[in-house]
């Protein structure tokens, strides 16, 4: 404000500069008006409707329109101890699969950052796994890999000695991460094998010359320059496997029981199977809550990294 | 041993020595990386390999690798009615991915090459959309698109693949804009050449391969989607993922058939990524690295 009053005193012109100026930044706004009404609109309206619908007492598959309950699904989501459960199995397999896929990630990026005879070929295999459907992988993993009978993982434990194992129904949860792991590891690899590529050489080269041993070498040189980017590998990946869904309809349908029943297929159940809107939206407004108390804290450093490496850039 | 008192006179032996043992431990780092390979493509390989067995080579343990090729699982699963699913998966992507470039270009312009007050604010609006669980909203989406009678069509596929993907791309090519080298604004703006000549003849050529990494990594999720598929389709829309669902309770678990329709679903994106790998890392990195 203290800018109009200053134009004052230089008479018309001045004032029409500030008119042009405000009508110019809202031209330049145009262009991002479509994109955000339509985020808007298609993922922030729905979330509003979710809290709403957690308030009412409806089962589209039973007679009678919805009525208002207040608080009473949000009781029922907290007494249940299939919920409970569901928010441990979500924590078990994103934990789980980003750490196991990071650190298989990390082990094929530092062997395929060396120069070996195919390297460029050994890259475009191990990238393969991402490129496959998941609802494919799942089924066959669920099939040709883990089948008690004929599946390829028991045949390999067989050359060792051991018998043969119902992995889908004896270690369920273990199969479903197995099968997440195998997906999103090529995905850790590639991002990191991306940061240990934008080391600079004549650092690496000089620390090899002063004597020091290669572990010593990664441990205090390259490690600490992966450092953004295994931050940026585990927060990308844990977004998305934090919503695994196909895996565990594909392979276990939640079971045996409840043993792989996560967040995401625990409230596909209440909605689709049990047809019960007013639980399913409950559940799914505690997720969101929980999603952005943890995302809030991740999105803070992911950004934060975004901004460093334009800063370096 | 002989070497050793060999290198300690002369000194071209002395480097040689060391350049072999850098050698072989090269070799044998090599062999370790292409055996983890070769676990890692295996289940992909094995997909490839038993679509073109017979159903009773499919079962077998132990597991055969020589047998007489066949395409007859391909054929059946092109009869079980493939067809209609894959175009459904093709049109939802391509349509998706359009609707996502023409969105996501102009949004990422604003936050970048002249970028609006509180771009920081608008960018991390369209990320935090992308943390927020998709399951928590479909009880509202499927409940507004049964009530506009949008149930079991492709638009709404469409315009929910949009929204996925929409975040992911303007943070893409918001990166691939800020790469636009200023002096060759300057250059055109002192030739003269107005805003408009200044977007079709400086920025978008320069831009043109991160609008095809985007639209890569848009397709790939588009493609691969499944969550929405299952719950909002069933006849006439449905995708190549709802296929797989839908052939195995009809048709039963078998193998070599199974494995067609997965290797045929799988494909396009496999190939595609393969091309493409280097815009693979920048996508999926959302632009994070270059």
């Amino acid at each position: 404000m203290a800018t109009v009053t200053a134009d004052k005193t230089v008479h018309l012109p001045g004032a029409r500069g500030q008119e042009r100026r405000t009508s110019e930044s809202w031209l330049r706004r145009i262009p991002l008006l479509p994109a955000l009404l339509f985020t808007i609109l298609i993922t922030q309206i729905p979330f509003l409707l979710t809290i709403y619908y957690s308030l009412q007492s409806w089962n589209i598959a039973k007679p009678g329109s919805p009525h208002w309950v207040g608080l009473n699904n949000y009781g029922a989501v907290f007494s249940d101890p299939v919920f409970y459960g569901a928010l441990l199995h979500t924590i078990e397999i994103t934990f789980g699969s980003v750490l196991i896929a990071t650190l298989l990630g990390l082990a094929l990026a530092l062997l395929l950052d060396r120069k070996f005879l195919g390297r460029g070929l050994a890259r475009t295999l191990l990238i393969s796994p991402f490129l496959i459907m998941p609802a494919a992988a799942a089924l066959l993993w669920k099939t040709t890999m883990l089948d008690p009978v004929f599946g390829i993982v028991n045949w390999v434990i067989g050359w060792f000695g051991f018998a043969p194992v119902d992995f889908t129904t004896s270690q369920p949860l273990a199969s479903v991460i197995a099968t997440v792991v195998w997906q999103w590891t090529p995905f850790e690899m590639l991002i990191l094998l991306a940061g240990l590529q934008s080391q600079p050489r004549d650092v690496l080269e000089a620390s090899r010359v002063d004597g020091a041993s290669a572990w010593s070498t990664f441990r205090e040189l390259t490690l600490p320059h992966l450092r953004s980017y295994l931050e940026l590998g585990v927060l990308l990946g844990a977004i998305y496997v934090v919503n695994t869904f196909d895996a565990i309809y594909m392979i276990t349908q939640g079971g045996p029981g409840t043993a792989t029943t996560n967040l995401p297929f625990y409230i596909y159940q209440r909605a689709f199977e049990g047809f019960d809107i007013g639980q399913a939206a409950a559940l799914g407004v505690v997720t969101v809550v929980g999603t952005i108390i943890v995302a809030t804290i991740a999105l803070r450093t992911v950004f934060q990294l975004f901004i460093e490496n334009e800063a370096r850039a | 041993m002989a070497t050793v008192t060999a290198s300690a006179r002369t000194h071209r032996a002395g480097r040689a020595r060391p350049a072999i043992r850098h050698r072989l431990t090269g070799i044998a780092w090599g062999t370790v990386a292409w055996f983890l390979t070769i676990i890692f493509f295996f289940p992909v390989f094995w997909m490839i390999l038993t679509s073109f067995k017979p159903e009773s080579a499919a079962y077998s343990n132990p597991p055969q690798f020589a047998f007489h090729p066949t395409l007859s699982e391909y054929k059946q699963v092109f009869s079980a009615g493939m067809g209609p699913f894959l175009a459904n998966s093709a049109i939802a992507t391509v349509c998706s991915v359009l609707l996502v470039l023409a969105l996501a270009t102009p949004a990422a312009y604003a936050l970048s090459m002249r970028p609006i007050a509180r771009w920081r604010d608008a960018l991390f609006f369209f990320i935090s959309t992308k943390m927020l669980p998709v399951v928590a909203a479909i009880v509202p989406i499927y409940l507004a698109v049964r009530d506009i009678g949008m149930l079991d069509s492709i638009p709404t596929l469409i315009v929910l693949y949009t929204a996925m993907n929409l975040p992911i791309a303007v943070w893409m090519m918001r990166s691939f804009f800020l790469e636009v080298p200023g002096e060759m604004l300057e250059a055109a703006r002192i030739d003269g050449a107005d805003l408009r000549h200044e977007l079709t003849e400086v920025v978008l050529p320069t831009v043109a391969p991160g609008l095809a990494a985007t639209a890569l990594i848009c397709a790939i999720f588009a493609w691969n989607e499944f969550f929405f598929a299952l719950n909002l389709t069933s006849i006439r829309a449905a995708t190549m993922p709802v296929f797989l669902v839908g052939f195995v309770t009809s048709e039963g678990l078998y193998w070599a058939k199974l494995a067609a329709a997965a290797t045929l679903a799988s494909v396009p994106v496999l190939v595609a990524g393969w091309i493409a790998q280097r815009q693979l890392v920048r996508g999926l990195s959302m632009g994070a690295i270059k």
